[in-house]
């Protein structure tokens, strides 16, 4: 450490972050230790209850009071039974395409696709029904699961070619097929495959029952659910206990290591993307024929960009997810209930992003020291 | 004549957010920060604007306003990226996602409201007597004017001044700058800060000047739009400059094409900028795939003094 001014009256000081203040002189400064591993799961509720407050001034900014539109949030997504089963409802497509986007997050694949991808697959799906209508359900259900599922994949191998064979950037490949995807939706809804009886409503006619998910009683929780629970399950175990799943670990842990020990990352990279846009599709597939039972305009209040957070909140972990897309889930029906208030449902969408502006703050806060200065 | 002048109007009205947003991004990227944020930078700047100005009536207020919380922003972006060294990523992508979904909140009750006024236009005398291209010069507003001028200024601020050259040292090589005495984290900060005003400038452009009601999500991707125009200008921002007007064309083509009588569906003429985007980045990878790309060395790596990444 070179204690001597360099340039005349510039001093060196040490350490890293609070260097750039010359004049005051603060008692204590952070300093950076990146062998500090901290996963502490108070830091992730801290972020939560920090962007709360964040977006409750705002609220206020608004004239309202924040703690009722709060508890209206929260008794609308987990106070009754019909919310928790909407939460629950909103969770399996954000649970599938969050295990989508963590799979390529592992490998620091940044898909930021998902809403695109799911939008593929809720189109494929509909494209069974739309050209195949009169088929038995034990063959249309899973005929749509597999054009939902390759549309998605098929999506995600979009991203996956430009990034590994020309090196393009796949934040920016992922989102525009994101807006490539919903005007082809918009396309279908709006022209083609409009409902004739539909009195010009943007949306396909609606599916016979042998096109829908079954749902559990009379409830509208449909067998999307155990999809998604089936995928959680196989996420933990691959991750964990075989070779593949060791391999992505290890990628993601130090691509450079990873590539001399004769992994080949780009091969991965595509089959990573396949599967990410595969999940996408099957949430879109699960969507169309579980809950809307049609293919319409605006099918998503952003799933795809919800997942992202919830893939983050959950730290990519499968437990995690379950958690964080069941919260997100109740986020996005709590939006809807505080709509009474007079408030707009976009603020889930606020919190959201608040959410992940403290985790991110939150994932490296933990490496800094507070030192005296002396 | 009369109708290539009416798409380069068009292509410089829809090319001027996309180039201050550029510009923007190349500043901040300049300066070894990646900078994907611009979508809700953008949001942020066009319902800030709408807000303002709708309840007081002054331009300049408007773009104050705009100004002041882009800066705020900044700083947010510039605490978490240069200070914490959070992930660049996602915290860009933290970033749009906040602004579109704050704008959204912020916007809903001015939405599809029309503005009471536009930015007055402005011709430099002299020039309309150009032949032919004269009457290019009668249809530009002022801040289209301003980013011409902002292209130049920052040509010869980068390339020219010695605070150019300090921009481009933390943003290749931060240990070998700090050694020299320039002060990388600090100056991180006031690139963050000033490139996101300019992206927060891009939005209220976008509302004032090209579609003058505010509705949610109104960029509809041209962030990330810009956020590739970064790339295909090498971070130069005369070429900054033409990739914008290419891509404001491509984005009037679709118009054209309908008021010419096309039967293509308009949606899939407003695919054409996205894949464009896509393809030409193919292409890019393609051509430089033995070469430097022209980023900044040391982009999206953090600096902290003494220690390595």
């Amino acid at each position: 450490m070179n204690k001597q001014p360099v340039t005349g009256e510039v001093p060196l000081n040490q350490g890293g972050a609070s260097s750039s203040s010359r004049f005051i002189r603060l008692p204590y400064r952070l300093e950076y230790d990146p062998s500090k591993r901290v996963n502490v799961w108070w830091i992730t509720i801290a972020s939560v209850l920090l962007a709360l407050i964040v977006c409750g001034i705002f609220i206020a900014a608004n004239g309202m009071n924040p703690f009722p539109v709060y508890k209206k949030l929260l008794s609308g997504a987990f106070g009754s039974s019909f919310g928790l089963t909407e939460t629950l409802v909103k969770s399996i497509p954000l649970l599938l395409c969050g295990l989508g986007v963590s799979i390529a997050y592992r490998i620091s694949v940044w898909n930021i696709g998902a809403e695109g991808q799911f939008a593929a697959g809720a189109i494929a799906a509909t494209a069974v029904t739309i050209y195949f209508p009169e088929l038995p359900i034990y063959i249309s259900i899973p005929l749509m699961m597999a054009f939902g599922v390759a549309a998605g994949a098929f999506w995600g191998l979009l991203t996956a070619i430009p990034r590994t064979y020309f090196q393009v950037n796949e934040l920016i490949t992922s989102l525009m097929l994101n807006y490539v995807a919903l005007l082809a939706l918009n396309y279908v809804v709006f022209g083609p495959w409009k409902d004739p009886k539909g009195f010009n409503f943007p949306g396909t006619p609606v599916f016979t029952a042998s096109q829908s998910l079954p749902v559990l009683g009379d409830s509208r929780l449909h067998l999307g659910l155990a999809f998604a629970i089936i995928v959680v399950v196989l996420y933990a175990f691959t991750i964990k206990y075989t070779r593949w799943g060791y391999e992505l670990r290890l990628i993601g842990a130090n691509a450079e290591a990873a590539k001399n020990a004769g992994i080949r990352i780009s091969r991965h990279i595509i089959i990573v993307m396949l599967i990410s846009g595969g999940l996408a599709g099957l949430a879109g597939m699960s969507e169309v024929s579980g809950v809307t039972h049609r293919l319409m305009y605006g099918i998503s209040p952003g799933y795809g960009y919800t997942a992202i957070i919830v893939a983050w909140l959950a730290k990519l972990n499968p437990v995690g997810l379950v958690v964080s897309s069941f919260l997100f889930g109740g986020l996005i029906v709590g939006g809807y209930s505080v709509q009474t208030l007079g408030l707009p449902s976009s603020i889930s969408n606020m919190l959201q992003g608040a959410i992940l502006f403290f985790l991110i703050a939150g994932d490296t806060i933990g490496k800094f020291r507070l030192k005296r200065n002396d | 004549m009369d109708m290539l002048i009416q798409i380069i109007v068009a292509a410089v009205g829809s090319g001027t957010p996309l180039l201050f947003a550029t510009l923007g991004g190349i500043l901040i990227e300049r300066s070894g920060i990646i900078q994907l944020g611009a979508e809700g930078l953008m949001l942020m700047g066009a319902v800030v604007a709408c807000m303002t100005y709708l309840n007081t009536g002054s331009l300049g207020l408007a773009l104050l306003a705009v100004f002041a919380v882009s800066a705020i922003l900044g700083v947010i972006h510039g605490f978490l990226t240069v200070t914490l060294i959070s992930n660049q990523i996602v915290c860009g992508l933290a970033m749009t996602l906040f602004g579109a979904g704050l704008s959204a909140y912020l916007g809903k009750s001015y939405s599809g409201i029309p503005l009471p006024g536009s930015v007055p236009k402005w011709h430099m005398p002299g020039l309309e007597n150009i032949p032919l291209i004269g009457d290019l010069f009668a249809h530009l507003d002022v801040l289209t004017w301003f980013s011409f001028l902002l292209v130049i200024v920052m040509h010869l601020f980068i390339h020219r001044t010695s605070w150019g050259l300090h921009l481009r040292a933390i943003g290749d090589n931060p240990p070998t700058a700090d050694v020299m005495g320039i002060r990388v984290q600090a100056f991180r900060y006031g690139y963050i800060v000033v490139g996101s005003m300019l992206i927060g400038l891009a939005g209220a452009d976008m509302l004032l000047v090209y579609s003058p009601t505010w509705t949610e999500g109104m960029t509809s991707g041209r962030g990330w739009i810009a956020v590739a125009l970064i790339i295909f200008a090498r971070w130069n921002p005369v070429r900054a400059l033409v990739c914008a007007y290419f891509f404001g064309a491509l984005d009037t083509i679709g118009f054209r094409f309908q008021l010419l009588g096309s039967h293509i569906p308009s949606y899939f003429l407003k695919m054409i900028p996205y894949i464009v985007t896509i393809l030409v980045l193919m292409y890019l990878g393609w051509r430089n795939r033995n070469k430097p790309s022209g980023a900044p060395e040391a982009l999206g790596i953090p600096y902290i003094r003494e220690q390595r990444f």
